[in-house]
């Protein structure tokens, strides 16, 4: 716990403090552009990206382990990760363009093709025989801990050019997320923003290898962005709060890893961000489950008491065995279903309700079509009180003549 | 030709089985564009495995099968709570839940440093086919010999169960499963329950992947759902043609890779293996290639029906 | 109590009774508490806005999807028992016409409930499947793949597996939507046909200018139930006007109504 606090507060010592500050531009960096994909409904793209760097990875490892004896210089391994990740994203594309396969074949099979060329291009690295090929098993799961400060330094500078490239162009890709083709009329090329946006979101998986591991890292591009969504229907605004939790995670995953040796940061990033997700999922006042499930048993509620007390006032008999339910726990109706004096009163009264609305609705048209509730609220919390009043009137013209 | 027996016959048999067995299922995964629960499912086998272990103690297959099973379905019920309540678009929703609970797997794993226990992720990832050897396997006479065959590896008999119960589901479900795949919605009209066709189907292709996942790894077990129904597709316009190609393909796949991992190193003069089920994957993903390239049914038939789509 | 709702003579002969059926998305109803009891032997139109809830109060009615609240009984029973009674046709972009099948395994699709898991197609099977394709015009095709045909041929082959079900009510979803004249025509005829041979057919329409051609009897829908009945009674200026809103211009209402316009004025 203790070390923890520590850690929380940036008093690990320099290596911790830049791993952690790399993570979390990280995090919002991925955040920020899966906010993207994931409006694009193309989430597990990454996937396939992400799987797609093992040969790069391998290959480059391999070249580097001939030319220099050592192949564990990140920015090589970074470059080569990149072009199979490139070759991969093109693959992608090209089938699900040009063949009948759907995304979803054309992802899985990029993705499993190429890593498993990547897994048999490791087993050539261990029939070489070269030294530091354990160094490559670290970045299936990521591995920070002994991360060199040169190394962090350099996922630190990446992951802030990328964040600053997203939010300089946030606008042109929402434009292309949300209506391609309107995009295409303001001149924005939505072909090169599409292909722009898939590049930065190779360039934040290919940088976050090293931090949480290839299999992961989609994590990282899709849960933030997830998380976001239950907050907020801006886009815009979806996109910052996705960062924030992208961060967030970064933060909370790299200070959790130090409190014990040995324990791997990436899955912590990654279940820090399921944290927050789950959060979200469970609370998010808007879309939360339990603020719908809530609000789903009051609207069904309402739609049985208001349809049993239109069945009472009609005196049809009810079956069903929730409005039966509904009412009797109203005390509209005894517990032989006969209805009480409450019950019959509340019963006029709703059908005095459903009345004016039927009126509002056959007298202006035009306006309860826009209106949600239809006639479900008491009309007087929805109308203004003269309107009500001319409906009133209207439909006892003998009453006011009386009077 | 006893090496071949005692060393590679075994994993041969067990790698063409899965394969046959992955691509058959992978047919309708690819019809019904659901190719990545396939994905999901293997993922999350690791964390189900660790997690069983952690509890019991023990690495024996039955609790590992266990662990992974519940494992399938705890993540197939999380996509589905996540996409229904949470109103997120079903791969997002995959996404979230498998690589959540890859990542409990692999903190498990390192928490509890189990990994002396022959348990490690790349273990989990690429298999170890190599290691299914027949020690009685010395003559072709042991093929018939039954004292040589109780001492088979314990994963042939198992994948050969899943095989067979996989096709058993396929030729009882036909009707329902094609119906299903096509036209959901009348599916639901005529009491093919399609819902329940679809958690089948999903099941089966957990058990699968599980059975698989022991023996071979999951890689090859992703790639075999999807490349060779995937190819398939592109070949023909018939559904049952489609399921032969995929077998042909997974065939021809299992085989080749098997055989090229094992001796292509000698044939150049290294003397050294690679990994049959990543050389697998790759064969499959190659047969893939060709057919995207030169497959006659490569393209959709008409413009115009796309554009009713 | 049960018993006395299907001794309701109307109810328990009406091949499709709906009582107050509410089906919602989240907190928005999209069918609001409808009543509606398809008489026997009618071709009846169910015609309303966009988003006015047809469609979805005829899945809910098969069980496709959920309902919130209400009953469905087909000939006084509910639906999972009754239903080889029903034949149901999605509308045709619901499904993805790339899948690897000919025009006459769709249809034989309908024969599904004569197909046990063990027996094969016969040709009895394929001959009355191939009947059933004739009965729309598509015989020429019946080795065709579903992804060759145009929009019209598509929904022709979607009638024929309805056929193919020999049911006594045939639920369409917008079988005019999308399709060229002669599809339209044809379809029309089928339609009828049935009609003559003492089947009920409920569908989804989008034409206002064609309801009182096509069909005999109406229901209009927008969220809740607006009018039912035979098509002079329910189809007028008055129930138009609340259904559509103001969506409908005054000449285009007046000639929808046309030949009643005169009688029914408000």
């Amino acid at each position: 716990m203790d070390a923890w606090l520590r850690a929380l507060t940036f008093s690990t010592g320099y290596n911790t403090s830049l791993v952690t500050l790399g993570a979390m531009l990280l995090g919002a960096s991925a955040g920020m552009i899966g906010s993207f994909i994931l409006l694009r409904k193309r989430s597990l793209v990454s996937d396939a990206i992400s799987h797609a760097t093992l040969p790069g990875l391998t290959v480059a490892f391999i070249v580097m382990a001939l030319l220099f004896g050592d192949g564990r210089w990140l920015p090589g391994l970074m470059i080569g990760a990149g072009l199979s990740a490139a070759f991969g994203l093109w693959g992608v594309q090209h089938i699900s363009e040009r063949t009948r396969l759907g995304e979803d074949s054309a992802i899985g099979a990029i993705l499993s093709t190429l890593f498993g060329l990547g897994v048999v291009l490791i087993t050539v690295i261990q029939a070489m025989n070269t030294g530091g090929q354990a160094g490559l098993t670290g970045y299936l799961v990521g591995a920070t801990a002994g991360m060199l400060a040169g190394e962090a330094q350099l996922i630190a500078a990446c992951a802030l050019l990328l964040l600053i490239a997203v939010f300089m162009l946030r606008r042109e890709f929402l434009l292309v997320c949300f209506d391609a083709e309107y995009a295409a009329t303001n001149g924005v090329r939505a072909q090169r923003v599409d292909m722009l946006m898939l590049l930065l979101l190779l360039a934040v998986t290919v940088i976050g290898l090293k931090v949480t591991g290839l299999i992961l890292v989609v994590a990282l591009t899709i849960i933030p962005p997830v998380t976001g969504r239950f907050w907020t229907d801006r886009p815009l605004r979806m996109v910052a709060i996705a960062a924030i939790c992208g961060a967030l995670a970064g933060y909370l995953g790299v200070t959790l890893s130090s409190v014990r040796t040995g324990l791997p940061t990436g899955p912590l990033i990654v279940l820090s961000a399921f944290f927050l997700f789950v959060l979200s999922l469970l609370f998010s006042p808007r879309r939360g489950m339990v603020a719908m499930l809530a609000a789903h048993y009051r609207f069904k509620t309402k739609v049985h008491l208001r349809q049993g007390l239109l069945a009472l006032a009609r005196q049809e008999a009810i079956y069903d065995a929730l409005t039966l339910r509904v009412l009797r726990r109203h005390g509209f109706i005894r517990r032989d279903n006969v209805p009480t004096p409450l019950g019959l009163a509340a019963a006029r009264d709703a059908e005095h309700e459903e009345q004016l609305w039927s009126l509002y609705r056959s007298l202006y048209p035009d306006e309860a079509a826009h209106l949600d509730h239809l006639g479900l609220e008491p009309i007087s919390d929805c109308l203004p009180p003269d309107t009500v009043m001319s409906l009133e009137s209207r439909m006892h013209p003998p009453l006011r003549s009386a009077l | 030709m006893a090496d071949f027996l005692m060393l590679s016959l075994v994993p041969l048999v067990v790698a063409v089985i899965i394969s046959l067995t992955c691509a058959l299922l992978g047919n309708f995964l690819v019809l019904r564009r659901q190719s990545l629960i396939g994905d999901a499912i293997s993922h999350v086998a690791l964390p189900g495995i660790v997690a069983s272990f952690l509890i019991t103690g023990t690495l024996a297959a039955s609790a590992m099968m266990v662990g992974a099973g519940v494992a399938a379905l705890v993540t197939v019920a999380m996509i589905e709570l996540i996409k229904h309540l949470g109103r997120v678009e079903s791969s997002a929703a995959m996404g979230v839940a498998f690589t959540a609970i890859f990542a409990l797997g692999v903190l498990m794993l390192e928490w509890n440093d189990a990994s002396g226990v022959h348990l490690d992720v790349e273990h989990a990832l690429y298999g170890n086919l190599e290691s299914l050897i027949w020690f009685e396997g010395q003559h072709w006479l042991s093929l018939f010999d039954r004292q040589a065959l109780a001492d088979l590896p314990p994963q042939l008999a198992r994948v050969t169960w899943v095989g067979l119960l996989v096709l058993a589901f396929v030729i009882v479900v036909w009707r329902p499963l094609v119906v299903g795949s096509f036209d959901p919605a009348f599916a639901a009209s005529i009491q093919a329950r399609p819902i329940l066709t679809d958690l089948l189907l999903v099941v089966m292709v957990a058990i699968t992947a599980i059975a698989a996942f022991e023996a071979v790894g999951s890689i090859i077990v992703i790639a075999m759902f999807i490349c060779p129904a995937a190819a398939a597709r592109l070949m023909t316009n018939h559904l049952g043609h489609q399921i032969a190609w995929s077998q042909a393909f997974a065939l021809i796949s299992a085989v080749l890779g098997y055989v090229l991992a094992g001796y292509g190193p000698g044939w150049i003069g290294v003397d050294a293996s690679l990994s049959a089920a990543g050389m697998i994957a790759s064969i499959a993903g190659l047969i893939l290639l060709l057919a995207c390239v030169f497959g006659p049914h490569r393209c959709r038939e008409s413009s115009q029906a796309v554009s009713d789509a | 109590m049960k018993a006395s709702r299907i001794d309701d003579p109307a109810i328990s002969r009406s091949p499709l009774a709906i009582q107050g059926l509410t089906v919602s998305y989240g907190q928005k109803p999209v069918v609001y508490s409808v009543d509606f009891i398809t008489p026997p032997g009618s071709l009846t139109a169910i015609v309303g806005p966009n988003g006015a809830g047809k469609s979805t109060m005829l899945k809910a009615a098969l069980g496709i999807k959920r309902r919130l609240s209400g009953e469905v009984l087909v000939y006084g029973e509910p639906y999972e028992q009754q239903s080889c009674h029903v034949a149901y046709v999605p509308q045709r972009n619901s499904v993805d016409w790339d899948f690897p099948a000919t025009v006459l395994d769709v249809v034989v699709m309908g024969l599904f409930r004569d197909l046990r898991w063990w027996q094969l197609t016969r040709r009895h099977h394929r001959d009355m499947a191939l009947e059933c394709l004739c009965r729309v015009g598509m015989e020429a095709f019946a080795k065709r793949q579903i992804g060759q045909l145009s929009g019209g041929q598509q929904q022709r082959v979607f009638l024929a597996r309805a056929l193919a079900q020999s049911a006594d009510l045939t639920i369409l979803d917008e079988p005019f939507a999308g399709v060229d004249a002669a599809t339209e025509k044809a379809i029309v005829e089928v339609l009828k046909s049935l009609k003559r041979q003492g089947k009920t057919l409920l569908c989804v329409h989008h034409d206002l200018s064609t309801v009182r051609d096509y069909f005999d009897h109406v229901l209009l829908l927008n969220v809740r139930r607006i009018a039912a009945g035979p098509v002079d009674k329910a189809f007028t200026e008055k129930t138009l006007q609340e259904a559509y809103g103001g969506r409908l211009s005054s000449l285009q209402l007046e000639q929808i109504v046309m030949p009643s316009a005169t009688t029914q004025k408000v």
